[in-house]
């Protein structure tokens, strides 16, 4: 009984912990990380999901809640389903949803470019920036998120009001007022504005990893800095474009505030008619089937996005 | 008979006074900051060349290099390639192309759109795009290889993209940053002969920058040597080896047996240094620039000295000179060669190698054995700095 015994015994002198226990009954490391989060998502997320989706298949009631139960129990204990379709007949029957979904999608578009095009060398500069400067500019990109995002919304409407900031500073040039707040035009502004960052830093991410070999190798075989960054930053990038784009573009299309604040009551987009719906009509099943249209909306362009993103991953 | 001689002066123009230099670096300067990356080069480099900056790290090759490519501004001197001022040439105009240290090939591109790039910025005709590629895919052997992206080659395949790409344009000089450091061994050793085939083939000026001395002395025409952003000594292989000069050079390319001495006789035809690091008399057979009494320091390489078990008869030397005692401390048997660690009466130390050209020589000298070390009148180099 000496060295030659004991050795191999020991890694497994553990064997009758607290965690040998644990793992028989199927409690691993693993799954004491995984569960909290996956708790979470069910209790905050899934179940929600499912009581919306559930709500847009009944019938609205004045009452209290204002809407019919799914299953009913009858007298002589026969179990009645009903689901009501009629909600989901009806965004297709009136124009209005439509309408709103559509609108929704191209001011959403529209603002995704407009971010890009504004994002774009904003990011590049800040990655190109040296070092120690780096960290400073990339702050100030963040900066706006420590004040809340309805102040800098209202905010803007000082700026774009008809006597507001923009306004009295072109007139002393003698160029006439432009109307700029409830219109379509300060819709793009409040978006584009309060979402930038989203485009900036997954681009920013993105370009600071690329290889400035890679920028000297084209100028060295004789690449023009623009003929530079068409074949070799903007192709390289897409993935940073991809995510950026898919981060101002989701919540972009919900958004209620931003039109609310700085658009026109006829700027028509789906998150405003929800709040119609919910709160003014007292319609929940009508609005829970237009919050899970607008889901199968969003969540559509986000699926292709990722396998775009994917396919391009896979190749390079 | 005059046409041989041609021949042999082309080979060789840096020995001719009267050659114009194809790349001229007068005096050039870089500073990042206040520290001096290269200090004041001056530099000659002849059409046809494959030329060798040999260096440490930050010994300002690579800085070099890049101000050739049009990479970084010079903070003082001028640069001139063909006879052309490079100073307001931006790296996209330059009749130059570079091997990037890390291939710096288009990960998104194919190896075919990779070789193609430079030519196309070039707007050749689509048919000599195609044909040139396919030389080119020829010369590197990757031929099959072209739909491949960069991610799915090896090693010594990407190497072999970098170098086609980087000649594809045809440029007067091909300047190339640690070609072969990426490789394995055994891969370089084959790849150093391709590169110099591809040269001597294509006729193309190389510069190439290198940490490694044996690639180095074994690529290079003329080797540059380069210590703390200063040219240290620029020579032939052979002269950097056998004649370098100063304690840096000898030091750095390969190994060498250095100790320090003062002059005892200083005459036309040969020089006495005594040498207390050593315990000897060092008689070196030639003049010597230096005077008497001076202090300087000798070296000598480990394959030119002699060891005996006897002492050995004077030849050519004095008897007093050139030979010592010594005891074998230490052997490293290296298969070609054997080193021995020999220690001397002084307390140094004294490498010496020899090689194996008996196989399983029975009558080798062994560990702890005391032996005589002896050296030729002409075996070292006398270093005054």
């Amino acid at each position: 009984m000496t060295a030659e015994v004991a050795a191999p015994t020991a890694p497994t002198r553990r064997r009758f912990g607290i965690t040998h226990w644990l793992a028989k009954m199927g409690i691993t490391g693993r799954w004491v990380v995984i569960l909290p989060p996956a708790l979470w998502l069910t209790v905050f997320l899934l179940i929600p999901l499912a009581v919306v989706f559930k709500i847009s298949f009944s019938e609205a009631v004045v009452a209290q809640p204002p809407y019919l139960p799914l299953i009913t129990f009858g007298e002589n204990g026969e179990v009645q389903l009903t689901l009501h379709l009629s909600n989901y007949l009806f965004l297709g029957e009136d124009s209005l949803y439509i309408a709103a979904y559509l609108n929704s999608i191209k001011i959403a578009l529209v603002s995704t470019v407009m971010a890009l095009l504004i994002g774009y060398p904003i990011a590049y500069f800040v990655a190109r920036a040296p070092g120690r400067w780096r960290n400073i500019l990339l702050m100030l990109v963040i900066l706006p998120f420590w004040s809340s995002f309805l102040l800098r919304v209202y905010a803007w409407i000082g700026f774009l009001k008809n006597n507001g900031v923009i306004n009295n500073f072109l007139g002393a040039f003698g160029i006439p007022q432009i109307t700029m707040l409830y219109t379509d035009f300060g819709v793009y502004v409040g978006i584009v504005y309060t979402y930038l960052p989203f485009m900036i830093l997954p681009l920013y991410t993105n370009l600071v990893k690329l290889d400035t070999a890679l920028l000297e190798a084209s100028a060295d075989l004789g690449g023009r800095p623009f003929r530079t960054f068409l074949s070799i930053t903007l192709p390289l990038s897409f993935p940073g474009i991809v995510a950026g784009s898919m981060l101002v573009f989701i919540p972009s299309i919900g958004e209620y505030v931003i039109p609310t604040l700085l658009g026109s009551p006829s700027t028509l987009m789906i998150g405003r008619v929800l709040w119609d719906e919910f709160f003014s009509n007292r319609n929940w099943p009508l609005a829970a089937s237009v919050a899970v249209a607008m889901l199968v909306v969003v969540v559509g362009p986000l699926m292709l996005l990722q396998r775009a993103q994917n396919a391009v991953s896979g190749d390079s | 008979m005059s046409k041989k001689s041609q021949i042999a002066a082309d080979t060789r123009p840096w020995r001719d006074p009267a050659a114009r230099p194809f790349v001229r670096i007068r005096n050039v300067t870089k500073k990042f900051g206040n520290v001096a990356a290269v200090n004041d080069v001056s530099l000659d480099i002849f059409k046809g060349e494959l030329f060798c900056l040999l260096g440490g790290s930050g010994s300002g090759k690579s800085t070099l290099l890049r101000m050739l490519a049009g990479f970084e501004q010079l903070t003082a001197g001028g640069i001139e390639i063909d006879g052309q001022d490079m100073a307001a040439v931006p790296p996209y105009r330059r009749p130059v192309n570079m091997m990037f240290q890390s291939y710096a090939l288009f990960p998104h591109m194919t190896v075919w759109n990779n070789i193609a790039y430079g030519l196309r910025r070039d707007r050749l005709p689509k048919h000599e795009i195609a044909e040139r590629v396919a030389e080119l895919l020829k010369l590197v052997k990757l031929e099959g290889y072209e739909a491949r992206k960069p991610d799915q080659l090896s090693g010594g395949q990407r190497q072999r993209v970098a170098l086609a790409r980087s000649l594809a344009k045809r440029p007067k000089l091909l300047l190339l940053d640690e070609p072969l450091g990426a490789l394995d061994k055994k891969l370089r050793e084959e790849t150093q002969f391709e590169l110099v085939k591809i040269q001597e083939t294509l006729g193309v000026t190389f510069i190439v920058v290198t940490h490694d001395q044996e690639e180095a002395m074994s690529l290079a025409t003329r080797i540059g040597v380069m210590n703390q952003g200063e040219i240290a000594m620029v020579g032939e292989p052979t002269d950097i080896y056998e004649f370098p000069n100063s304690r840096f050079v000898a030091n750095f390319i390969g190994s060498a047996n250095m100790f320090e001495g003062v002059v005892v006789e200083d005459e036309s035809d040969h020089v006495r240094i005594r040498s207390s690091e050593l315990g000897t008399d060092i008689y070196v057979g030639h003049g010597v620039d230096c005077s008497p009494d001076q202090t300087l320091w000798w070296s000598i390489r480990p394959e030119k000295i002699r060891l005996t078990r006897d002492r050995p008869p004077p030849t050519g030397v004095p008897g007093d000179a050139n030979v010592l005692k010594g005891f074998v401390e230490d052997i490293a048997y290296l298969g070609d060669m054997t080193v021995y660690q020999v220690k001397l009466e002084s307390g140094r130390y004294m490498r010496v190698t020899k090689a194996n050209s008996l196989r399983g020589d029975p009558d080798a000298i062994r560990w702890d054995e005391a032996v005589w070390a002896s050296w030729d009148g002409s075996a070292g180099s006398v270093l005054t700095s």
